[in-house]
């Protein structure tokens, strides 16, 4: 039952139920009225954003803006939540610095504690050179073997993180592999065959014209006295074992050439002054259980 | 004069002009008490709902020394849900999805059967606001004398009876706030410290937010709530079919209406005559304010209220009861063209189908939940190395595993892996067990992250880089006490 066109009565004959009086193409809109309070909603929603931009920084000025009632800040209450989770922390950190490292390896809680806090300072200081994971780069050690230049106990990481290598602390480690090329200290020849000598340490295969005889000579005469006699490296003085299977640098004849020309001396910064103890501690603790301590 | 005609008779009053009222007030309610098998059956549910929503909380369950003894209990704290024996972690949610599927599906069966049963009868709208109304009854009296007293304005009586009614409320409302939080702590404890002002901030927040809510909602947005404010009803109206039973009135056998005498004088004359007296108890009855004789309608909760007003009238007039039952659209139309009535049809497709999805959601559920294990382990291999090559040429590489005990009591776990015969398996935080693997203890109800280093032997030369360079592996954990072995399958990376 349809309402006849242009019919002047605003109730809608099949519902009993008044329409709005609008009309579209002869199809009228029953008007089914909004409760009240709906409107009295709006209203008070309204009032409602007076008041919080009242309370609220709400208003851009020229220079600044309204700063609300309490002085509201999205910065400020993000520092107290930073300092309610140091608070938080605070037990754990406390038991972290008075703990000796090893005592923290062996507490179960105490090691995640320290493994979870030296994660994330690894990755905001030491990742962008070791690698995410600590997986190193050409160069830049490979923290997760077992080969150390400086020793791998859980005191020498802490003391390679506090006082750097070749760093500027006066406690930093230094060791110094000469140039032995570009200072004139050794002939091209000698240099070609004392990396042929290096390199047949660690069991690489060399040359069958290599002067492996001249090589042992000269190593004996020049190198021998950090590296040791039988190339296995003195980790006090930071001189890498060349018998393993781990080369720094990388292992072909060119690259171990370059570094006896010219030398070589990464360095690593000096954490002391920046990170406090607590936090080198973790990550003494985080680097050697990434697994240079063999498990 | 129900909610619809007094709107449309205020629409009607205002509709002289071109357009018509765009809002209109709230017709204030004020329902009739009545008795019978319905209000008895509605009086039952909500004794139990409420029964149990209240003392859910105190019942205990032993679970042992390292577990809340409470039967049902949120823990957000430390991300568990105890139901009795059930404990669910937060990565088994998925549970709550499977609720969430057999709550809808309930709901939809329901509908199939018997139209709007849940808001009728269950629905805490309903519940709470048909105890506030009998607390109303109890201190204002029935409906006349509460119009009355509506009409009378304030006087000392109705002002102590007002201020009686509403502290009674705010109890109620209270006692609802009051057992929510009871949920997520321990039930006794929590009562003690609120009773004695060292509860936690938030647990009074939120008594207060539901005090408020139930005396708001209960109190007085009441029909409101189902008219305006809740979807089902225009769901439940997309969703209903001609076979679902529904608060019916049988306009066939009622009409023409009137009363006993000018209908008996109908009748006397020979005209047709209904049978209802057109006394309006169905309506004063009604808790939501619809006259149920104009049919189906959005605003009408079938609770039945009025099946029992009408069966007390018709009884008192010597009748048939039943004029207003439980009956079908089907049914409706049969009888409109003068056939009898089919019987109702509760085996059909669709609700053979809703309890089909009930029985295999809930099946699978019950499954799961039979044969999940106590323990799990979750492996992840390092992506920064892939593989370390060590000073003596092996490769190792390092994963780092995390282990769930879902027991109460500290476990014992060796991590094998079985299937890729590797040189060396070893644990941070680990000790050597007595099978030679590494062994790690993890706490009750806790997980443990560990690091595992798994090394294989120098690969022979001339190989890598090729088909060698990955290797598929298994860790197992085994619980060193049951035995109980769970898996977790990845990878070895070769150079």
């Amino acid at each position: 039952m349809s309402i006849a066109p242009h019919d002047p009565s605003p109730i809608d004959a099949h519902t009993g139920t008044a329409t709005t009086g609008h009309e579209w193409d002869g199809i009228r809109e029953l008007n089914t009225p909004l409760p009240r309070w709906w409107l009295y909603m709006l209203y008070a929603s309204i009032v409602w954003a007076f008041g919080y931009m009242i309370v609220y920084p709400a208003v851009p000025l020229v220079s600044s803006y309204t700063k609300g009632l309490f002085g509201w800040s999205a910065r400020r209450a993000v520092a107290e939540e930073l300092a309610a989770l140091t608070a938080q922390r605070a037990p754990m950190v406390n038991a972290l610095a008075a703990a000796s490292l090893t005592e923290i390896e062996k507490d179960p809680k105490l090691l995640s504690f320290a493994r979870a806090q030296g994660k994330a300072a690894f990755g905001d200081n030491c990742a962008p050179c070791h690698g995410a994971g600590g997986g190193g780069a050409k160069a830049f050690p490979n923290l997760n073997d077992d080969d150390w230049l400086w020793a791998g106990t859980l005191e020498d990481i802490s003391a390679t993180l506090t006082h750097g290598i070749r760093s500027a602390d006066p406690q930093a480690r230094v060791g110094n592999m000469p140039a032995f090329g570009a200072d004139g200290l050794l002939k091209p020849a000698e240099v070609s065959a004392v990396a042929d000598y290096a390199r047949s340490l660690s069991g690489l295969a060399v040359d069958a014209k290599a002067d492996l005889k001249t090589g042992a000579k000269v190593f004996e005469e020049n190198c021998a006295a950090c590296h040791g006699p039988e190339g296995k490296g003195i980790q006090e003085i930071g001189a890498p074992n060349l018998t393993d299977q781990i080369w720094l640098y990388g292992s072909d004849k060119a690259t171990v050439v370059e570094g006896i020309n010219k030398g070589r001396g990464g360095v690593m910064p000096n954490w002391g002054g920046r990170l406090d103890a607590g936090t080198i501690k973790a990550l003494a603790v985080y680097v050697h259980t990434l697994g240079g301590s063999g498990g | 004069m129900s909610v619809k005609q007094q709107q449309a008779k205020e629409v009607a009053l205002e509709a002289a002009g071109a357009e018509g009222p765009l809002y209109s007030s709230r017709t204030k309610i004020y329902p009739q008490s009545v008795h019978g098998k319905f209000r008895r059956i509605k009086w039952a549910i909500l004794i139990l709902t409420l029964g149990i929503y209240y003392i859910l909380p105190f019942i205990r369950w032993d679970r042992g020394p390292n577990a809340p003894a409470q039967a049902v209990l949120v823990d957000l704290e430390h991300h568990r849900f105890y139901f009795f024996f059930i404990e669910i972690w937060p990565q088994e949610v998925y549970y709550l999805t499977g609720l969430l599927i057999l709550a809808a599906m309930a709901l939809f069966l329901m509908n199939a059967v018997a139209g709007r049963v849940w808001c009728g009868y269950l629905c805490p709208q309903t519940v709470w606001t048909d105890l506030f109304y009998a607390v109303e009854r109890l201190i204002e009296g029935d409906r006349r004398e509460r119009m009355q007293k509506a009409q009378k304005g304030w006087t000392l009586e109705t002002f102590a009876q007002a201020l009686i009614k509403h502290w009674a409320w705010l109890m109620i409302a209270w006692w609802t706030g009051g057992a929510w939080v009871l949920y997520f702590a321990d039930a006794p404890t929590l009562v003690y410290n609120l009773a004695t002002f060292q509860g936690p901030a938030m647990a009074y927040i939120w008594i207060a937010i539901l005090t408020f809510m139930t005396y708001f909602f209960a109190g007085f947005m009441r029909e409101q709530v189902c008219t305006y404010m809740c979807p089902w009803p225009r769901i439940q109206a997309a969703l209903t079919d001609e076979y679902a039973l529904n608060v019916t009135y049988r306009y066939d056998r009622g009409e023409p209406r009137g009363s006993v005498k000018k209908n008996a004088a109908l009748l006397a004359s020979g005209s047709p005559a209904g049978d209802c007296v057109d006394c309006n108890q169905c309506v004063v009855v009604c808790p939501t304010g619809v006259d149920i004789r104009e049919g189906l309608q959005i605003d009408c909760i079938q609770c039945g209220l009025c099946i029992d007003a009408c069966d007390n009238v018709m009884t008192k007039v010597g009748k048939p009861t039943g004029l207003i039952a439980y009956d079908t659209d089907i049914n409706v139309k049969l009888r409109e063209a003068g056939k009898p009535p089919l019987a109702a049809r509760i085996l059909r497709p669709r609700t053979i189908l809703y309890a089909a999805i009930i029985g295999v959601v809930g099946g699978i559920m019950a499954f799961t939940l039979a044969t999940r294990m106590d323990s799990g382990i979750s492996v992840m291999h390092d992506r920064n190395p892939l593989f370390t090559r060590l000073s003596d040429g092996s490769i190792r590489n390092a994963y780092t595993i995390r282990i769930a005990n879902k027991q109460t009591d500290p476990r014992r776990f060796e991590v094998r892996v079985d299937d890729y015969e590797p040189t060396q398996v070893e644990a941070i935080g680990a000790e050597k067990g007595p099978n030679g693997w590494p062994v790690l203890t993890v706490g009750p109800d806790q997980t443990l992250e560990s690091r595992v280093f798994v090394t294989r032997p120098r690969p022979a030369a001339g190989k890598g880089n090729d088909d060698h360079d990955r290797h598929d592996l298994t860790f197992s954990l085994g619980d060193l006490v049951t035995g109980e072995t769970v898996k977790a399958k990845d990878h070895f990376m070769m150079p």
